[in-house]
């Protein structure tokens, strides 16, 4: 282990909170010059925000941050840029207006005489950086158009450009290939050997392995542990993500599963996802697990008529729905709770009566008119029977706890008896209490006999409330796996099955 | 995208066109020059008409002189358009500026011209420093905040000058003298606004903080991750835009030798015209300098056209509008087909 090596980077129970959320509690991290860091935990374990507080991007609330035995604390990313650390995050970030050589050196551009960008220096500094990556990119092209994977290599060649004493990746391979990823890691390897230190992000745990010599787990905001990589195996690592007491969490009850509710076939979009082909069951809870970006939201968005689809077929009850016509998808039975409560979920600044009555509203009017009092009318007994704990219907959503807007939203599409209830990421950002129950709220409407199809990031949850789990990787379902065969580790193992890889690596 | 491992993946091979071949197919595939074009057919067709447009003794003089003060504001409001923001307050500036300029002269006629040109650019720099930090730190649309002073400028204005008109006979002749002055056969205005012009395009194209401008404009959210600072070139922008708008209004009143409470109503309007019509995109990131005085050089002409060519002028508002949908609809058309050219030339290699 390099314990002999200088620490670079120093955080001690370091905690943030957003609003009512608290992202991080006490994550601790400790990362030596010369040594490549491995930091893991599920999503939603406060890896992002961790690296955001590094980057600048967010103040810590409290706790140690440290860089070279010195006590920083970054109120920009410029500060933390000049103090050396490049970070390379799991969205790329670049100009498309701009060209690719721009967008590596944007603020920082080598200068000629009087006060002039050299653009003949920059050019011949990305052809350089291009060749050590070993990639051919027209420098003078702009962002705009790249793939996912350029625009990866854009970013890896701005973090190298910049010298940095400290580099962050935050799952930089989600969308690379095999070659691209082993390029990236010859360079990361050179990068350690010169003494720098790194910080690798990656649900890919062969990835870990081949690359790391620590790795750092962490779970519900939390430091659990940190161990050198010769000194542990995959399904130890695995164990410590997800190990936690799940049951109280999730009152999953027996339901009679029924006849076939939705039936999708053969659903493919180019490039988003291939030949997927599933059914749920009246009264089944079908978890879509899987790893952000796989593809999960995009085929619930197909189904759903939101997106267009390239091939394929989505039937309810036997019948077509018909394709990109969320209209016609409503009309057929289904409803449709999306990841973003606040953006597409709800009228935040609307009143709570009016937002349960929208999807209805046209079955309200009389002679075109439509009053509050017949809105409010319409909506009492969902919200009262969901328990949505406010005091009238005309208070505003924005002023309600997001479980409580998760109701809502929930009590929104029961209004329009639904045969078919697909829920994306339906626990995102809401406190423990309300999320057992929001699950409760689930496990008896499958009771009911409604069908529900659960998208969710959050493995426990998958495994806690679906009767089935459909796992998604790199838009494909990899594995489908009934309630009692599911374990976290033969779902992370088909959520992390990387294309082009048939068997499973050895750990 | 990880199917063939034997083959390493070849993204888009680097450009193998020497610099002037390059030079030549980004000019010849320009914005800029598709409407320079529109610009010289419809100078050659009023000509064809009336001669004297071009060859008359003030033909040419006005051609050059009309558009000198809607190219200053345009160059300012394309700064401010490439960050993704637009200042609506520039003609009230002018006006103000303007008004400024006449009161410093009907005091006192023997002031030096340059002191009192500096305070107009000062004047205008102030006003747009108020934009500038409003936009910058209240994080409200600068549509908003700017169409807000827009109305508190011009009301200010209105207070102070009342009906009160600053005529001819309040210049002194040597300031008015610039207003008609040439300088081997162009207008000295258009002189002054040419050479901006060129200082800001080449700050635009060489400088860290013209390229900066343009990287805030293409994605705000991504600039603020780069470190770059964000607020300090919005500021930046908003007091050049200011600037111009101050210097345009001293043009104005050495061309028109009047000032008044209305100077400049609605010509803020036209500078955001020239600049789209000039290919600058609305939502920022793209476009140049020269594209946006090209398209106030256009806007202006057209308007002197129209009646010679017969077009009642009352149809002026019309055509201008039909001017900026032909090329609002023209750039969706031409970025969608380079935005298709560049994911094939990605697919492709």
């Amino acid at each position: 282990m390099s314990g002999t090596a200088p620490t670079v980077l120093e955080l001690r129970d370091v905690s943030k909170s957003f609003g009512a959320v608290q992202a991080l509690r006490s994550s601790s991290l400790q990362v030596h010059a010369g040594s490549i860091h491995a930091l893991v935990g599920e999503n939603g374990a406060g890896k992002s925000t961790l690296v955001k507080i590094v980057a600048g991007v967010y103040r810590r609330d409290a706790g140690v941050f440290e860089l070279d035995g010195d006590a920083v604390d970054f109120g920009s990313t410029a500060e933390s840029k000049a103090a050396g650390i490049a970070v390379i995050y799991q969205e790329p970030t670049l100009f498309p207006d701009l060209s690719v050589t721009e967008n590596i050196f944007m603020g920082r551009q080598p200068m000629g005489r009087g006060g002039r960008i050299d653009r003949a220096a920059m050019i011949t500094e990305t052809r350089a950086l291009f060749s050590r990556l070993g990639v051919e990119i027209d420098p003078r092209r702009p962002a705009l158009g790249l793939s996912i994977a350029d625009q990866q290599i854009i970013e890896i060649a701005k973090a190298i450009s910049l010298d940095a004493r400290l580099l962050i990746m935050d799952e930089p391979t989600a969308a690379l290939s095999g070659n691209e990823v082993s390029r990236l890691f010859a360079v990361a390897r050179s990068l350690r050997d010169e003494g720098r230190a790194l910080v690798f992000i990656s649900h890919r745990f062969d990835e870990v392995f081949d690359l790391c010599d620590t790795v750092t787990v962490m779970r519900d905001g939390a430091y659990i542990a940190t161990v050198p990589t010769a000194e542990t195996t995959e399904a130890q690592i695995v164990a410590q993500m997800v190990g936690r007491e799940v049951a109280d969490l999730f009152p999953k009850t027996e339901a009679e599963i029924g006849e076939v509710v939705l039936d999708v076939t053969g659903l493919t979009t180019a490039g988003e996802f291939h030949d997927i082909s599933f059914q749920v069951r009246a009264g089944e809870i079908v978890g879509l697990a899987g790893l952000v970006g796989a593809g999960r939201s995009e085929i619930a968005r197909a189904v759903f008529g939101i997106d267009a689809y390239d091939e394929g077929s989505v039937t309810v009850d036997g019948k077509a729905v018909p394709p990109r016509n969320p209209r016609g998808a409503i009309r057929s039975g289904i409803a449709f709770v999306p990841e973003d409560r606040r953006q597409q979920g709800l009228v935040v600044d609307g009143s709570v009566g009016r937002n349960i009555a929208s999807v209805i509203r046209s079955g309200l009017t009389r002679g075109g008119l439509l009053t509050t009092s017949a809105e409010f009318a319409a909506v009492q007994p969902w919200a009262s029977r969901l328990e949505v704990k406010t005091n009238a219907l005309d208070m505003p959503a924005t002023t309600m706890s997001g479980g409580n807007q998760q109701k809502v939203v929930i009590a929104k599409w029961l209004a329009t008896g639904p045969r078919l209830l697909i829920i994306d990421e339906p626990t995102r950002g809401i406190d423990i209490g309300t999320k057992a129950e929001v699950h409760r709220l689930l496990s008896e409407l499958a009771g009911k006999g409604l069908a529900i199809l659960m998208i969710s990031s959050e493995l426990p949850e998958v495994l806690g409330m679906a009767d089935r789990v459909l796992v998604v990787c790199e838009g494909r379902i990899t594995a489908d796996i009934a309630r009692a065969d599911a374990t976290p580790e033969n779902v992370m193992a088909a959520a992390t099955r990387s294309a082009g890889t048939d068997e499973e690596p050895a750990a | 995208m990880s199917t063939d491992v034997s083959q390493p993946d070849l993204m888009v091979a680097p450009s193998q066109q020497s610099r002037s071949q390059r030079t030549i197919k980004a000019v010849l595939g320009s914005r800029e020059l598709a409407i320079a074009l529109v610009l010289v057919a419809l100078v050659v067709a009023t000509t064809v008409r009336r001669p004297s447009f071009v060859t008359g003794s003030d033909g040419f003089r006005d051609l050059l002189l009309a558009p000198s003060i809607l190219l200053l504001l345009a160059i300012g409001q394309m700064v401010v358009i490439v960050t993704r923001n637009v200042d609506l307050s520039v003609g009230s500036t002018l006006g103000i500026s303007a008004y400024v300029c006449g009161s410093l002269f009907s005091a006192d006629q023997e002031r030096s011209v340059v002191l009192v040109l500096v305070i107009c650019v000062l004047v205008g720099a102030g006003l747009g420093l108020i934009n500038g930090l409003l936009v910058a730190f209240f994080r409200v649309p600068a549509l908003v905040i700017t169409l807000g002073t827009m109305y508190v400028f011009r009301g200010v204005l209105k207070n102070v000058a009342g009906s009160n008109r600053i005529t001819a006979g309040d210049f002194p002749a040597g300031f008015e003298k610039l207003g008609t002055q040439q300088l081997l056969g162009v207008p000295v205005l258009t002189i002054i606004g040419l050479v901006v012009l060129v200082a800001v395009g080449y700050y635009l194209h060489t400088a860290r903080g013209g390229r900066e401008l343009y990287a805030i404009g293409s994605d705000p959210e991504a600039a603020k991750l780069y470190g770059l600072p964000v607020a300090r070139r919005v500021v930046t922008a908003f007091v050049l835009c200011g600037a111009l708008a101050g210097l345009a209004g001293a043009v104005t009143a050495a061309r028109y030798a009047t000032a008044y409470s209305g100077t400049g109503s609605g010509i803020e309007l036209q500078a955001v015209a020239a600049v789209v019509i000039g290919g600058v995109a609305i939502f920022g990131g793209s476009g140049t300098v020269w594209g946006a005085a090209i398209g106030a050089f256009l806007l202006i002409t057209i308007n002197r056209s129209l009646p010679i060519l017969g077009i009642s002028e009352y149809w002026q508002g019309a055509v201008v509008g039909a001017l900026i949908l032909g090329s609002i609809c023209l750039d969706r058309y031409l970025s969608a087909r380079r935005a298709r050219h560049l994911i094939e030339a990605r697919d492709d290699a």
